[in-house]
């Protein structure tokens, strides 16, 4: 790596605000079934501590369904129900409707699921449940394909990159799909794009999300080290660059319901640079990633 | 004391709904079902059911909804039909799979290509293997009776309940029915315990993988407690029979008389109703038959079926579904529940309707006047 000593620049409430503090309890548990390096796991370790035991996990299938552990063992010390694949948001509005029929509004529904889930085959009943203002946390851990089932394309995945169902690299025709202007469409009650790569703001948003009602929907980018083609120790600072060099921006909704950046990079680094990290870009043109750049600048 | 009324089959349904006071309720219309979550609906809005009423946008999140729902212990309640039903497809094999309460009223219909509305039993026959239990009903009483009965026995055995109203000839056909009291149906149907539950002062994971022996030995379980449902359906009917004085079995006789006839029909559903008159006609003009209706599909009440037929010669199965390069589906259960017995009768399989086509009194006469032309190996179409 090039950027090991690329600082973190930008105000860090871990540094700079005493009241940011990480709770020593776990809510998920070690023995899980990640992978080295997994961006999904680290993502939901913190995203519970902060959301606390009176959370129920609602997840459709996903990495995440085989990380969670199978019987007679699990993962999370908080309620968890699988769900099949299109079905999460709309299982977790029943869940939500019959805490309020039993007068138990105070629990946290979090319904967590992949890109799959979310960008493709679960995303009618995701608008169902957010035009109804479901009052749940919707988080989407993004790490850009169908990780599960052996890396296949799905309509998060950036333009460029080798999946096994793009061998050449996906077709620059059909970029990322823009999950938060869809989302945004239905006035969530809180709308934000954040990662673990950057805790402190991961931490205020979640803890915004958490105080806030209504549907909410945050967007992770979370690295998987064998889709993406990366050394597992590198997955952090690999996610970093991709916010570094604005290819996924830190975004939040604001009271105005505009988006806008909650981080800004001070020495941006070029796309060139963060798609050099990973071999899932390997087939990339120059001049595909000028076009890139040009999106992004 | 109860009360009679004039309804609509659908309405008799939400009624029956209403008297087991579901917590949540998941809707999504289609025809012929809409009925159904429209009074439902209305019964929420003036407060006359205190229930979460949830408009999801699609059959698939109708399912998944009251999943969540049942999963964090509530008693809960959708409806649906044809290519609905057909959309739950998955969902409903993860409902049976994880052991969870439900009462599911499915108005049958057809499935296209080419669009067609109306009654047709394909709709709820391609879900047989789903693990849910089914009942199909002859009336609009039978519905709102059944479904009271239903969510009884679901919760006590930890399984999902289909009952089945034939689309239009009984969601939209007006009938004179009696209401229970709300205090006569509370005093049968305990509000639902759930034994496990999405609670997080007592954190349990629903569903996660099984490996191979585990999965094999949940399946074995769960086909072994279908089997025990048959008894436990029938207690629960004798119950019913004796706190509201109507009588179900699984499988019912519906001719007094005639107990040496060798000839016997078998239907399910509304159209019992008008084979009751077409074998009436056919015995008083001196043509002895038996007419039966089959209730439950899943589980099958093999020997109840097989104890109703065992002396007869010959079963004339009158099909509103079709299971395509074999012949009528139910005409291919009976076949399986009768093959057992020493002196098989003949089955004829017999394809009356499909998609709505009208069967009317003298169908029936015709098909058993003409018995000796049926085939007795082939699927007969009119």
């Amino acid at each position: 790596m090039t950027n090991n000593n690329r600082s973190t620049t930008g105000k860090n409430h871990f540094t700079d605000d005493t009241n940011w503090q990480i709770t020593n309890a776990e809510l998920m548990e070690s023995g899980h079934m990640a992978c080295p390096g997994c961006g999904a796991s680290l993502s939901m370790r913190h995203v519970l501590k902060v959301l606390g035991p009176e959370t129920i996990v609602v997840m459709p299938a996903c990495c995440w369904a085989i990380i969670a552990g199978g019987q007679p063992t699990t993962a999370l010390s908080v309620p968890l129900l699988h769900t099949p694949f299109a079905v999460a948001a709309a299982a977790a509005s029943g869940v939500r409707q019959a805490l309020t029929a039993q007068k138990k509004e105070h629990i946290q529904i979090l319904t967590w699921a992949g890109d799959g889930g979310t960008f493709d085959i679960g995303l009618q009943g995701i608008s169902g449940a957010a035009e109804r203002h479901e009052d749940m946390i919707y988080i989407c851990y993004d790490n850009e394909a169908y990780m599960n089932t052996g890396i296949q394309q799905s309509s998060a995945t950036p333009h460029g990159a080798w999946t096994t169902t793009t061998p050449g690299g996906k077709d620059f025709k059909y970029g990322k799909k823009d999950i938060l202007a869809i989302i945004k469409a239905h006035n969530p009650g809180y709308l934000a794009s954040a990662t673990i790569a950057y805790p402190d703001d991961f931490y205020a948003k979640i803890e915004k999300a958490k105080a806030a009602r209504g549907f909410r929907f945050i967007h992770l980018l979370a690295a998987c080290p064998s889709g993406w083609k990366i050394d597992s120790q590198n997955a952090l600072e690999v996610t970093r660059l991709a916010v570094e060099s604005g290819v996924f921006p830190l975004l939040e909704m604001n009271d105005e319901g505009a988006i806008e950046k909650t981080y800004k990079p001070e020495n941006p680094i070029s796309v060139k640079e963060y798609l050099a990290t990973q071999g899932r870009f390997k087939k990339i043109t120059a001049e595909e990633t000028e076009i890139w750049q040009n999106e992004i600048s | 004391m109860e009360k009679p009324a004039i309804l609509l089959g659908s309405e008799a349904v939400a009624h029956g709904v209403k008297l087991c006071r579901p917590q949540v309720i998941s809707a999504y219309p289609i025809t012929p079902q809409t009925h159904i979550i429209e009074t439902l609906s209305e019964m929420v809005d003036s407060g006359e059911l205190e229930s979460q009423y949830i408009k999801v946008e699609s059959e698939m999140s109708a399912i998944a909804a009251v999943l969540g729902s049942v999963s964090a212990g509530s008693r809960s309640f959708t409806a649906s039909s044809s290519q609905g039903l057909a959309m739950m497809h998955e969902i409903l094999h993860w409902f049976a799979g994880a052991r969870l309460p439900l009462v599911l009223v499915n108005a049958n219909r057809a499935l296209g290509a080419p669009w067609n509305i109306w009654s047709d039993q394909s709709d709820s026959f391609s879900q047989r293997d789903t693990g849910w239990l089914q009942v199909y009903c002859e009336t609009s009483q039978e519905a709102l009776d059944t479904i009271i009965m239903a969510y009884k026995a679901s919760e006590q055995l930890m399984l999902p309940i289909m009952v089945m109203i034939d689309g239009f000839i009984l969601s939209h056909t007006m009938e004179r029915l009696m209401i229970p009291t709300p205090k006569m149906v509370d005093d049968f149907l305990p509000p639902y315990k759930a034994p496990y539950q999405l609670d997080p002062e007592n954190p349990l994971t629903f569903g996660a993988g099984a490996h191979p022996d585990l999965f094999y030995e949940l399946k074995k379980a769960y086909s072994e407690t279908m089997t025990e449902a048959l008894t436990l359906i029938d207690q629960c009917q004798a119950e019913f029979a004796q706190k509201f004085n109507r009588h179900y079995d699984l499988v019912m006789r519906c001719q007094e008389g005639n107990n040496d006839s060798d000839t016997a029909v078998i239907c399910c559903g509304a159209m019992t109703g008008t084979a009751r008159v077409a074998i009436e006609r056919l015995n008083e003009n001196g043509t002895p038959v038996d007419l039966f209706k089959l209730r439950l599909l899943r589980p099958f009440p093999k020997n109840a079926l097989v104890a109703a037929l065992k002396n007869k010669k010959r079963i004339i199965v009158l099909n509103r579904a079709c299971s395509y390069g074999v012949g009528g589906t139910l005409s291919q259960e009976i076949r399986t529940a009768l093959y057992d017995l020493p002196d098989h009768p003949i089955v004829n399989d017999v394809m009356i309707s499909l998609g709505g086509k009208e069967v009317f009194p003298e169908t029936i006469i015709k098909v058993v006047n003409d018995r000796e032309q049926l085939s007795a190996t082939e699927p007969n179409w009119l």
